[in-house]
C-alpha cells in the first residue's frame, strides 16, 4: 500500500479571506475615527477604548474558558465590539463603566446565545443601551473643551439650528468618542466597501431613506444644511457604516438588506423627529436588528431559472 | 458589447493554468497493466464482453452498454485479459473493472469499411457515437449520443461547445484547442449537422486569447459556428451559466438544456466525436493535465483509458516533494484520491498534486452570516441556510429553499470566511434526496 493522502469533498481550495482576516479590515477601518476621537478628547477617551477592548477580549476567553468552549478571540471579533462600545461612550464615562458595558455586550448579548455569528442583536449597541439605561446621566454628559453642554444634533433639535456644520463634518465638537467626525467615518466606510467588507445597500438604502423622512417629516423639508447636520450627527454614519452592517444581525439576503436598510432609515428618522431624544440610531438598528428574521422569509432569492419550464415530450 | 457572463461565481486566488499551459500535449504509453472500470459513466455499467485469458486489441470493444443510458468500453491497449475484478477508482468506491497485461505492441483492430461522414444519416452517426463509448468528458460522464439525440432534436438552435475551461489548474481543452483546432471545427459541423437549426457557439474564456485567435481561424468562413468570448470567472463553463452567459436563458434543475433549445459539449468530447464518426474510432484516450506544487514538471498528456494514475507522475517528472493531497480533476470540482494507484478514466480530466492541502489548514468556524456564499451562488440560492437545513436533516426546509437548484460547484466554500464546508453538507442533503427519488 503507498502513502495515504487528505481526502476532503470538493472544493479543494480557500478563499484567503478568513472572518479574522474580516474583523482586521474593519478594526482598520475604525482607525481614523478612533485617532481622531482620542486627539479630539483626549487621553481619558484613549483609556477608554482601551478598557472597552480588553475588557471584551478578556471576557470572551473568560466565558469560553468557564464554559468549556474553544477560546476564539483570535478571530478579533471581541476586539472589533469592545472598539465600537468605546466609541460609542463619552470620553468622561468612568472607566468602569466602559468596561462593564463591554462585558455586558460580549458575555450576555453575544456568548450566551452562542458566540460569533449567533447573537440577534448587535452586540456593541446592546452594551451601549445597557450603559445609556444604567447610567444615563453619565451617558448623556458631553464635555467639550472644559464647556459641558448639549451635542450638536441635541441642539439643533431644541433650537431648529445648525450651529456649525464644519464642525459636525470634521468632528471638532461634543459627542461619544468615535461619533463626532463625519470625516473620519466615512473614509474608514469608503474602506470597508472597497474592500467588499460590507455590502452598499444597507448605508446607501439607510441613508437615503433617513434623508427622505427627515425632509418629509423633520419640519424644514428640503433644507441642505439640515439635512447635512442631520446626517453627520448623533452616530449616523459610524452606525450605517459599522454597526447596522454587522453580519450576524444583519440580513444575508440582498433584497433583504435593502429592506432593512429603508427600514432603518425610517425608525431613525421617526426617533429623531419624535421621540424625546435627538438620537435615534441605537435603537432604530436594535429594534430592526429583530425584524431580521422576517426579513429575511420575504426576501428569499430567486432560483436561477424560476421562470423555467421543462418542455413536455 | 456586453461581457458574457452570469450572476455570481468566484475568481479563485490561484489560476494554476501557466505551471502547464504551454506544455504541449505529450503522447503516454502505459509500461505496465491497464485498469479498465466497465462503469466510466453516469448510468447502468457495461457487461464484460471478454473473459479471463483473452486476447485483445487497441480498439477492441470489452464492455457493451447496458441500458439506454451506459456506454461502451474498449480496450486503449493490446494484450491479454489478466483479471476482471473490482478496482479502486477516483470517486472511491470499488468498481468492475477489466485488467489487461500490456504486451506493448498496440496491435490495432483490423480497420472496417466506412461511409465518409457526408453519406452517414443522422441515425447513422448517432450510432457510430454511441458505438464509440463516447461520453461527456467535461466531467459529468454522461452518454454523449443520449444527449445528442433530445426529443425536441429538430428544434435545437444553438449547439454549445464548452471551451471555457474555468476550472484552474487545468489545461487540457486549452491545448487541444491550440493543437487541433481544425478537428474541432470538424467535430462542430458533425454534431451541428445533427440538428437541422442549430448554429454553433464556441465558448472560450477571455484569458485564453491565443486559443480565441487560434479557433477563429480555424472556424473561418464558417457562417454557421462562432467563436464567443466569455469572461473568465469559475463556473463559467457549468451548462446553465454558459447557456446563459451565450443565449441569457435559464435552465433549473429540472429542466434540461435542450428545454431551452440548446445542447452542449465539452471541447474534448467534441472531438472524440470527430474521431468516431471520421475515424470509427473509439474513445479509448484522453488529454490529461498532470500538475500542482508538488509535481517536477507539469505537462498535458495523451494518455491511454486505464493508465495507473502513479505512472502519469513519473511521467511528469516525479514529486518534488511529498504531497499533501492529490486531485482527479480541478480543484474546485475534483475528487480528493487517497491511493495513487487508480486507473484514468474517460472523466479524467487532471491529475493535481499539492504539497499543502488547503483544506486541512483551514478549520471550519462559525457561519458569520456575511452572505458571501449566498452573493457567489450561480443557482441564486441560500448556502448558508441550506447546509444548516441539511446538517438538521430538513428535508423539507431544504427542499422550500431551492437546495436542488445546487450544482455542487463549490463556490459557497471557497468563498466562506469561516471556512465552513457548505458544498459538502448541500451536496450529502442532494445525494439523500435523489437517491429517495430514484426509489419512488
Amino acid at each position: 500500500m503507498s502513502e495515504l493522502y487528505q481526502v476532503s469533498s470538493n472544493p479543494h481550495i480557500r478563499d484567503h479571506a478568513s472572518t479574522t482576516s474580516i474583523m482586521l479590515d474593519v478594526i482598520i477601518a475604525l482607525i481614523p475615527a478612533t485617532v481622531f476621537g482620542i486627539w479630539n478628547f483626549g487621553f481619558h477617551a484613549a483609556a477608554n477604548v482601551f478598557v472597552g477592548i480588553a475588557a471584551a477580549v478578556l471576557a470572551e476567553a473568560g466565558f469560553q474558558k468557564a464554559a468549556g468552549l474553544k477560546i476564539t478571540i483570535g478571530d478579533l471579533s471581541a476586539v472589533v465590539t469592545g472598539l465600537l462600545l468605546a466609541l460609542n461612550v463619552p470620553d468622561t464615562l468612568p472607566l468602569w463603566m466602559t468596561a462593564l458595558g463591554s462585558v455586558f455586550a460580549i458575555v450576555v448579548a453575544k456568548q450566551v446565545f452562542g458566540g460569533i455569528g449567533q447573537n440577534f442583536m448587535n452586540p456593541a449597541l446592546a452594551g451601549r443601551v445597557f450603559l445609556f439605561l444604567s447610567f444615563s446621566a453619565q451617558m448623556t454628559s458631553f464635555t467639550y473643551d472644559g464647556v459641558t453642554g448639549a451635542t450638536p444634533l441635541k441642539e439643533l433639535k431644541d433650537t431648529g439650528k445648525v450651529k456649525n456644520l464644519f464642525d459636525m463634518f470634521l468632528g471638532t465638537e461634543a459627542g461619544t468618542i468615535g461619533e463626532t467626525s463625519a470625516a473620519a467615518l466615512l473614509l474608514g466606510g469608503i474602506y470597508l466597501l472597497a474592500k467588499k467588507i460590507i455590502d452598499y445597500r444597507i448605508p446607501l438604502f439607510y441613508l437615503l431613506s433617513f434623508l427622505v423622512c427627515m425632509t418629509l417629516f423633520g419640519g424644514q423639508g428640503l433644507d441642505a444644511e439640515y439635512l447635512m447636520a442631520e446626517l453627520c450627527g448623533g452616530g449616523l454614519l459610524l452606525g450605517a457604516f459599522f454597526m447596522a452592517t454587522d453580519y450576524a444581525t444583519s440580513p444575508i439576503t440582498q433584497k433583504g438588506r435593502i429592506v432593512f436598510g429603508i427600514l432603518l432609515g425610517i425608525l431613525t428618522a421617526v426617533f429623531r423627529v419624535f421621540g424625546p431624544n435627538a438620537e435615534g440610531v441605537s435603537y432604530a438598528i436594535i429594534f430592526c436588528n429583530l425584524l431580521v428574521p422576517i426579513i429575511e422569509k420575504y426576501t428569499v432569492p430567486k432560483m436561477f431559472g424560476a421562470s423555467g419550464r421543462k418542455k413536455e415530450a | 458589447m456586453s461581457r458574457l457572463t452570469f450572476k455570481g461565481g468566484v475568481h479563485p486566488h490561484t489560476d494554476g493554468k501557466d505551471m502547464s499551459k504551454a506544455s504541449p500535449i505529450e503522447m503516454y504509453q502505459p509500461k505496465g497493466e491497464v485498469v479498465i472500470p466497465l462503469a466510466q459513466h453516469i448510468g447502468a455499467p457495461a457487461t464484460a464482453l471478454v473473459k479471463k485469458g483473452d486476447r485483445v486489441l487497441v480498439n477492441q470493444k470489452i464492455g457493451e452498454a447496458a441500458g439506454f443510458i451506459s456506454a461502451n468500453i474498449h480496450s486503449s491497449v493490446s494484450g491479454t485479459v489478466k483479471k476482471i475484478e473490482p478496482r479502486l477508482v477516483a470517486s472511491g468506491d470499488k468498481v468492475m473493472s477489466v485488467i489487461i497485461e500490456n504486451d506493448g505492441v498496440y496491435e490495432e483492430m483490423p480497420e472496417q469499411e466506412r461511409k465518409s461522414p457526408e453519406e452517414l444519416t443522422r441515425e447513422e452517426k448517432l450510432e457510430m457515437i454511441r458505438e464509440a463509448g463516447i461520453v461527456g468528458m467535461g466531467g459529468a460522464n454522461f452518454p454523449t449520443n443520449v444527449k445528442l439525440s433530445p426529443k425536441n432534436w429538430e428544434e435545437i438552435e444553438y449547439y454549445i461547445v464548452n471551451g471555457a475551461e474555468c476550472e484552474p489548474y487545468l489545461t487540457s481543452d486549452y491545448r487541444r484547442m491550440m493543437e487541433t483546432p481544425e478537428e474541432i471545427v470538424k467535430g462542430v459541423k458533425i454534431a451541428l449537422s445533427l440538428f437541422p437549426k442549430a448554429k454553433g457557439i464556441i465558448t472560450i474564456e477571455d484569458n485564453k486569447r491565443d486559443a480565441i485567435v487560434r479557433m477563429k481561424e480555424a472556424v473561418k468562413g464558417d457562417p454557421d459556428i462562432a467563436v464567443k468570448t466569455v469572461y473568465t470567472k469559475y463556473p463559467q463553463g457549468g451548462e446553465r451559466t454558459l447557456i446563459y452567459a451565450t443565449t441569457g436563458r435559464e435552465v433549473n434543475s429540472s429542466m434540461l438544456p435542450a428545454d431551452v433549445n440548446c445542447v452542449v459539449n465539452n471541447i474534448d468530447t467534441v472531438h472524440a466525436i470527430y474521431e468516431a464518426v471520421e475515424y470509427g474510432k473509439p474513445l479509448n484516450r484522453r488529454i490529461v493535465t498532470v500538475t500542482g506544487d508538488a509535481i517536477a514538471s507539469p505537462g498535458n498528456f495523451n494518455v491511454a483509458i486505464g493508465t495507473n494514475m502513479a505512472e502519469l507522475v513519473e511521467a511528469a517528472g516525479g514529486f518534488t516533494t511529498q504531497p499533501e493531497k492529490l486531485i482527479a480533476g480541478g480543484p474546485m470540482m475534483g475528487m480528493a484520491i487517497y491511493d495513487l494507484n487508480i486507473p484514468v478514466t474517460k472523466g479524467t480530466s487532471a491529475l493535481l498534486c499539492f504539497s499543502k492541502d488547503e483544506v486541512r489548514a483551514n478549520e471550519p468556524s462559525n457561519c458569520i452570516n456575511c452572505g458571501r456564499c449566498v452573493s457567489v451562488c450561480p443557482g441564486r440560492v441560500m448556502p448558508a441556510r441550506l447546509a444548516v437545513l441539511a446538517e438538521h436533516g430538513d428535508k423539507e426546509g431544504f427542499l422550500a429553499l431551492n437546495g436542488m437548484e445546487c450544482c455542487e460547484c463549490g463556490c459557497c466554500s471557497y468563498i466562506c470566511p469561516a471556512k465552513r464546508n457548505l458544498t459538502q453538507s448541500i451536496k450529502s442533503m442532494r445525494k439523500d434526496i435523489l437517491a429517495e427519488r430514484r426509489k419512488k
